[in-house]
């Protein structure tokens, strides 16, 4: 079999292109981007299918959906909290009687290394009641992916394959197996199947519900759930999902005994297999990647016969990455002895703009316009610009979820304060930040938007937004922006003085108005010429 | 055999590429090699790190647990430091002296410098001036690669093949002056050990 070195991610993609995807669909996020990254860098060598960012995960997941319905299979990727962005279709396309494979790959980030919250996945798999594998090596990624629109096809379900940072964005060799043939056009002949009106909707969801039998059979008998019993050890057993089987089988050389361990891949949670290894313990800890998904099922309210431990009960950091080092204290083992301490302090280094960036202007300009006013709010968004909340700039106050920066700033004029700017990427403008701008046109609100348009998507690497630069100045026109407070400014230094001068007209100004700053990402202009050469 | 490194740095120095020559190389040799990297917002600047484990048998964890690493090897002096934790009582740090100061509060150089010294086993490599030698600055991170291959169990021609292999699309001049600041970092790295 071929072997390639590739990231979690890549090994995703891969697995998809030889699952025989006709197309596939993301929107930028870390710890997912690469997937789509590799989807396009690799199209021309493997054929012909679509390989797409969107304006956001919904309208991803939606195109994914159309491909199933006319019997293709797709891939659609996001990082965890995209899913809540594209929560509706994913929840209701469980109920479709999905066609073509549609596998949805999405990757969560415990620890925050780049994400506002560390929610667990899983829990909208078990929301949707649908199947969701966790690999735990870039060699699974790629044999889950493959077995995901398999299932997917066999129970006419989406499936989620769920991958943490440390998956994603770890290397390995996987091997690759033969690629198959792209499904034929052919579609779905399931009349009732496919529109969720309420009579069929309630039909379709009996039906998912009635389905869960065979869910769980796939799930017992995987042989991805696998259970070791050890059958003179009864202190404690073990449970681990995801990463949490690397951290443990790290340690577990230097345990006394091999305690008996289950561990989890495929879900729903296999019950039987948790029963047999309940039998044989007085104890059970859970490792698992993420929140307490199988944890709190054993837990549940009433006492369970069996002691649980893990991150509810402190075994564990309830918060956080797994690591080698919190598995191995929750085994019992000693810390190993390293170097001595130094003494000497290091100081942190938080991530911060670029030097030359666009930004820094923008938020010298912002600074010096809002200095005129006694109070203001100032909210922002989601991308490197979040970055202007530390120092020295400290130009931002706020930064909920994508688009968030437009509606709330709608919400405080509302309610009566004055000045309210709203400072928001351009690919986060073109995500979620329309549709509120629309509400704020219509309500006539009293707020400034300052869009800090840098013509790319430049926290998660540098991935073209959906709508040229040039189309953004007609779009806020087409909302109903009055056209005399449409301003169009270059973030330079030299500016500086004459752009927070505009800021302040604006702020003064009673209504909506907008501000496009536009100059490129200095990260990106070589990039960005390779892609248009070649387009 | 295991061998496990701390990759240590600041965002644009070259850390993943650092990475990415000696993987390649270590598979050259038929290790099995695990590398986790940092993607996203911790880029833009800031700390980075990558764990990077080589060994003849199977890897089960992508991340190194504390006091086991072999090796940090640093583009950055007190990155080095901030990960010396993870080393094991004989690790090695092998850094370069040039520092990074993108941060208000840069502590005093020549006592990190002194700190590093005061290690069991260290050793700090002028990285941009023998890159300058190499004939670009842009080889800096070559330059520690060749340094810390005077440590790793990775063959000397195996790391060459991987920098022929990574940087041949860049050109033979680029190859070159890759191949020579690797040269000089192993060189210096060999006569001080």
């Amino acid at each position: 079999m071929p072997e390639a070195v590739l990231l979690g991610d890549e090994a995703l993609a891969m697995g998809a292109i030889d699952s025989g995807i006709s197309a596939a669909y993301a929107y930028p996020g870390t710890p997912s981007s690469e997937i789509m990254e590799y989807l396009q860098a690799v199209a021309p060598k493997y054929g012909d299918f679509v390989a797409e960012w969107c304006s956001n995960e919904k309208t991803a997941y939606e195109a994914a959906v159309g491909v199933s319905l006319v019997g293709r299979r797709a891939l659609v990727s996001m990082k965890h909290v995209g899913l809540n962005v594209a929560a509706d279709p994913f929840i209701n396309s469980a109920l479709l009687a999905i066609h073509g494979g549609l596998v949805l790959a999405v990757a969560d980030d415990p620890g925050m290394h780049s994400s506002q919250n560390e929610q667990d996945s899983r829990f909208y798999a078990d929301f949707a009641r649908i199947i969701c594998l966790e690999p735990r090596t870039q060699g699974e990624v790629y044999e889950m992916t493959r077995e995901a629109f398999d299932l997917s096809e066999r129970f006419h379900i989406p499936v989620m394959v769920r991958l943490t940072t440390r998956i994603a964005h770890s290397r390995a060799v996987v091997q690759t197996g033969e690629r198959r043939p792209q499904n034929p056009l052919n579609k779905s002949t399931e009349k009732a199947g496919w529109l969720l009106l309420p009579s069929t909707a309630r039909k379709l969801w009996a039906e998912l519900l009635e389905n869960q039998g065979q869910f769980l059979a796939y799930a017992e008998n995987s042989p991805y759930n696998t259970l070791e019993l050890n059958e003179e050890f009864f202190e404690f057993g073990v449970i681990t999902a995801g990463l949490g089987w690397n951290y443990y089988m790290e340690n577990r050389d230097e345990m006394a005994v091999k305690p008996s361990h289950l561990h989890i891949s495929v879900y729903p949670i296999p019950g039987e297999k948790v029963r047999r290894l309940a039998e044989r313990v007085k104890r059970i800890v859970v490792i698992e990647e993420g929140f307490s998904f199988i944890e709190r099922a054993l837990l549940g309210i009433l006492v369970p016969a069996v002691k649980i431990s893990g991150k509810e009960d402190g075994t564990l950091p309830s918060t956080g990455e797994l690591t080698p080092d919190n598995v191995r204290e929750a085994m019992g083992l000693k810390p190993k002895q390293g170097i001595e301490e130094t003494g000497l302090e290091i100081p942190g280094r938080p991530p911060q703009l670029c030097a030359g960036c666009p930004h820094r202007d923008s938020y010298d300009a912002l600074n010096q316009a809002v200095a005129g006013f006694d109070q203001k709010v100032v909210t922002a968004d989601i991308g490197c610009y979040t970055l202007g909340y530390l120092p020295p700039y400290q130009a931002i106050e706020t930064c909920l979820c994508m688009g968030a920066s437009v509606g709330m700033a709608k919400g405080a004029s509302q309610a009566g304060f004055h000045p309210v700017v709203a400072t928001i990427g351009d690919g986060t403008f073109l995500h979620s930040g329309i549709t509120p701008l629309v509400d704020a046109v219509a309500s006539g609100s009293n707020m400034t938007l300052l869009i800090l348009d840098n013509s790319i998507t430049a926290m998660t690497g540098g991935q073209q937004t959906i709508l040229t630069s040039s189309r953004l100045e007609k779009l806020v026109h087409g909302i109903g922006v009055d056209p005399d407070h449409i301003k169009l400014i270059i973030p330079l230094k030299k500016h500086t003085e004459e752009n927070a001068e505009i800021i302040r007209r604006e702020m003064e100004y009673e209504g909506v108005s907008v501000i496009i700053a536009l100059r490129d990402c200095i990260q990106t202009p070589k990039e960005k010429k390779k892609k248009e050469a070649g387009e | 055999m295991k061998y496990d490194v701390i990759l240590a740095g600041v965002g644009g120095q070259g850390v993943l590429s650092l990475a990415a020559i000696i993987t390649l190389g270590a598979m050259k040799d038929g290790l099995t090699v695990r590398q986790s990297e940092v993607h996203g917002m911790a880029q833009r600047g800031g700390a980075v790190q990558a764990h990077l484990r080589l060994s003849d048998q199977t890897i089960v964890s992508d991340l190194i647990g504390k006091a086991s690493a072999d090796m940090i090897l640093s583009m950055e002096p007190i990155e080095s430091l901030r990960y010396l934790a993870y080393l094991k009582a004989d690790g090695v740090l092998v850094t370069s002296t040039d520092p990074v100061k993108n941060i208000p509060t840069y502590p005093e150089v020549e006592g990190i410098y002194a700190t590093i010294r005061g290690l069991p086993s260290a050793q700090l490599i002028e990285a941009a001036a023998l890159a300058q030698q190499a004939g670009s600055a842009r080889s800096t991170n070559m330059v520690m690669v060749g340094a810390a291959s005077a440590h790793l169990p990775v063959q000397e021609k195996s790391l060459l093949a991987a920098i022929d292999e990574l940087f041949s699309r860049k050109g033979e001049k680029v190859v070159e002056i890759n191949r020579k600041a690797f040269q000089i970092g192993w060189e210096t790295a060999a006569l001080a050990v």
